[in-house]
Order: C-alpha cells, then structure tokens, then sequence
C-alpha cells in the first residue's frame, strides 16, 4: 500500500495557489481577448474582403491544424530569433490568445450562419447601418446559440494552458511539477493538481454561462 | 547524470562477487608483452564520449585513452560501455582501464581502484562572454535556465541571490532551448550539456563563469592491480605537468583541468 503523504506537498501552498492564481490570469485575459478576436475573425470571414477571408482562413486552419505546445514553443523559442523576445508569462497569454481566437472564430461562424436570412433582411429594411446589423441584429443571437460551445473551449484552453509550464510560466502545473522534484511526492502532488483544475474548470464553466447572457447578448435570448 | 552515478555502484556491488580474488599478475605485464590494451569507454556521453557523424567514438575520454595508449606503446581497443555496465567489465577483465566519466564514491572505491583524476566534471553557470558574471552575487537581477530538479537546480536554489530569476524547465533540451533563443541571459546546467551546447552554437559566443559542484573523474583500474595504478598515475602526472591534460579539458570542455586530485 502507497503512504500518502500529502502534508509534505500542501506545506508548500503558497506555490500552488500562486500557480492556481496564475492559471486563472492567463485563462481570463486569453478569454476576453480571444474571443474578441474570434468575433472580428469570424465576421471578417462572413463578411469581409476576399484578401482578408483567405487570411484569416489561413489562420484558423493554421492554429486548428497545429498542437498547441508547438504554437507556445514557436512563440518562446522561435520569435527570439527574428528579435521578438517576450517574458514566458507574455508568451503564454499570446499563444492561448492565438490558440482560442482560432477556435472562437469557427464557434462563433457557426452561430452568424445560423441566423435567418429574413431577420438580417428585415433589419436593413429598416435602414440600420451593415455595423448596427450585425452587432445588434446578428451577432447577440449567435452568441447565445453557441455560447456553450465557446464556454467550453475556454475551458478547454484553461486546462491547455498546463503546457506553458514547460516554458517556466509558473503555472499551476509548473507548481505541481516543482514541488514534486523536491520531494519525490509526485502522487500527492498531481492529485492535488488535478482537484485545483477540476475546482477551477467548474468555477470557470458557471462563472462564463452567468456572465454570457448578462454581458454579452442579454437575459431574454438565454431561455431560447 | 545523478542515474549515471547512482547505478554503478549497485551493479558494482553485484559484480564484486563474480570478480573473486584480486588477480595477483598485474594486467600492466599483458599489456606491455601483447602492446594491447583495452579501454571502456562511453559513447552516450557528449562531449566525453560520443559517436561523430563518421560513426568513429570521439571525446575527451577517448582522447584520454588513446594518449595512454600511446604512452604504453598499446594498440588501443575502445569498447563501449554503458554507466551500468562500467564497472563490472573492469572487474571481469573485459577491460584494462575504464575511461569512462567515473567520479569516486566510498561505494565504488570498495570494488574498483582509482588513479589520479584526469579530467573536471562540474555544473556550472554558462553565459556570453560579453555578459558579466563572476560569482553568484552577480546572477542578481539575471535570467538563469536550468533544468528542473537536477543537481544544479538544487544547488543553485541554494546560492543564488533572491533577485536572480531562476526560470526552470522540463529537460535539458528545452533548458539549453531557453538559452540559445536568448530568452534567459546565462544557463546552469552539467559539463556535458553545456559542452555540446557551445560546440554546437559556436555563435553564442558562450563561456564558463563559474563552477556550482566539482566532481572530477577518475580512471578506474582493476582492485588491488598497484602496478597498473602507479604507471597510470605516472603518465597522468606527466601529463598534468606537460600541460596536455589541461589542453584536453580546453579542446573538450571549453576550460582548464583546474586543480584535479589525485
């Protein structure tokens, strides 16, 4: 029978809620920005100018098609050498930014399509402006449509974003990983690790489905 | 490194009861009458031992073994060994010496004999030339990589001031990564990384700035073979007054042997 020793790893708790902290850091500032780039991305590819759908098509598949930890390495260790150097922390946000606005592009796409012809025609019958039409006519509903969808890729960044450890981002995983190669409690240590990432999925996954309706595209388009 | 060091002695100690009596011939009379001698050697172990692209061994261990060759007027067979298996091919005479990254532990000293050391094996702090750094103190305020839970992360932890950024990844590829992009400004980590580090990025224009632990190697020669030890230990003195063991160090290492105990 294995002797769990868990008083050996929580003893160092300043480390893993430092690292828990820095986790949510990441995921909120990658969350707000990402997905704000996954709205202009994907209105660019319903909308906008050839040059720039293919650009941005090139894009999402590029991110889409690719691992994550190889975007995170090509930004840490591969920007430096055209003179981009940037902090692991910086390097982090960037790649989760690149990685969910990629995703959020396509969420959000399937959700502008989905929106009756009528109602955007209806919308210009009434003389509103292509921007009014689509930030209050198009783009609310789609947002609700798909809002789990988009809530659950967050998360699913989130939890991508155990690899910037491998970058020295001191994040919850880099924690765990640390403790465990001072005192070889490696057991202890990802179990904790792993309950404060179940914790923090669960409170990521409410606190995004309360705020979605209320700051995003309304409470009356919740209870379609 | 720490598994390298660490295994041996236990099939050391294995082997011990294989080896029987100490052989009363030294091997040193063999030698001499068949000017034949066989030496283990590594061939996992850049810049000490390791395969070149011509699939011939090279490194300073095999430098080291083809010199004593030459001083004995022996044709030298390098046999390749593993950190597992050095010890017991020496005390089932497979081989005559081994040259082999061997550090001297009380474990390894009750099985095998050592002569003088031969070579430095140290971790320590790696940067530029034109960045200044002398002694710990001058890591404050510096990105350091190293890599996670090795030696030189333990000890480094310990010395360096609290200003120094100690950025701590995953594996030595990744460690040397963080220093060759120019994400961090200096590297801890052991000789041999930072050795094939700097022959590989002759760019970087990298140096030693000063050493975190020391532990020299030593050639180990069959127990209780005195005669084999002593003509060593004289060729390796030799050398170290000739100034070719600090002139392998150099071309290998890329510093002096430094102060080797004998």
């Amino acid at each position: 029978m294995i002797e769990l020793d868990f008083g050996a790893v929580l003893e160092q708790w300043p480390l893993l809620v430092h690292g828990a902290l820095l986790t949510l850091a990441l995921t909120a500032i990658s969350t707000i920005v990402g997905i704000a780039l996954g709205i202009a991305c994907a209105w660019v590819r319903v909308n906008g100018a050839g040059p720039a759908r293919l650009l941005v098509a090139s894009y999402v598949e590029l991110v889409r098609n690719t691992p994550f930890i190889v975007q995170l390495f090509f930004i840490f260790f591969g920007l430096p050498s055209l003179g981009v150097k940037l902090t692991p922390e910086i390097a982090s946000v960037i790649a989760m930014v690149v990685n969910l606005g990629a995703y959020s592009a396509e969420i959000v796409r399937a959700g502008i399509e989905a929106t009756p012809r009528g109602q955007v025609e209806a919308a210009r019958s009434l003389a509103l402006s292509e921007t009014q039409v689509f930030l209050r006519v198009i783009l609310p509903p789609s947002l609700a449509r798909v809002w789990p969808a988009m809530v659950s890729q967050v998360v699913i960044v989130m939890l991508g974003s155990a690899v910037c450890g491998q970058i020295s981002t001191r994040e919850l995983s880099y924690a765990a990983n640390l403790i465990q190669s001072r005192n070889f409690r490696a057991f202890e240590a990802y179990i904790i690790a792993t309950a404060l990432y179940l914790i923090l999925a669960i409170v990521v996954r409410r606190l995004l489905a309360w705020l979605g309706p209320r700051l995003l595209f309304g409470r009356e388009l919740k209870a379609r | 490194m720490l598994m390298r060091r660490c295994l041996a002695p236990i099939v050391a100690v294995l082997a011990l009861s294989a080896s029987g009596a100490a052989s009363a011939q030294s091997a040193l009379d063999g030698i001499l009458a068949k000017k034949q001698i066989s030496i283990a050697i590594p061939t996992d172990f850049p810049p000490y031992g390791f395969v070149g692209t011509d699939l011939e061994p090279q490194g300073l261990d095999i430098d080291m073994a083809n010199y004593i060759g030459a001083k004995l007027g022996a044709k030298v067979t390098l046999v390749p060994v593993t950190s597992g298996n050095r010890i017991a091919y020496l005390q089932t005479h497979k081989v005559d010496l081994v040259i082999s990254t061997l550090g001297k532990t009380p474990e390894r000293e009750k099985v095998i004999d050592f002569t003088s050391a031969y070579s430095p094996f140290f971790q320590a702090v790696f940067a530029a030339k034109s960045v200044s750094i002398k002694a710990p103190a001058d890591l404050a305020g510096k990105t350091v990589s190293v890599t996670r839970g090795a030696i030189e992360d333990i000890e480094l932890s310990k010395i360096a001031p609290a200003s120094a950024e100690i950025r701590r990844f995953e594996d030595n590829n990744t460690t040397v990564a963080a220093f060759v992009s120019g994400q961090v400004e200096a590297i801890a980590t052991g000789a041999s990384v930072a050795g094939n580090m700097m022959q590989k990025n002759p760019q970087l224009n990298s140096e030693l700035k000063f050493v975190i632990k020391e532990s020299p190697n030593f050639i180990g020669v069959a127990k209780g073979d005195d005669k084999l030890r002593t003509r060593i230990d004289e060729i390796i003195a030799a050398a170290k007054a000739a100034g070719d063991l600090n002139k392998l160090s150099q071309k290998w290492l890329g510093r002096p042997a430094g102060d080797l105990p004998n």
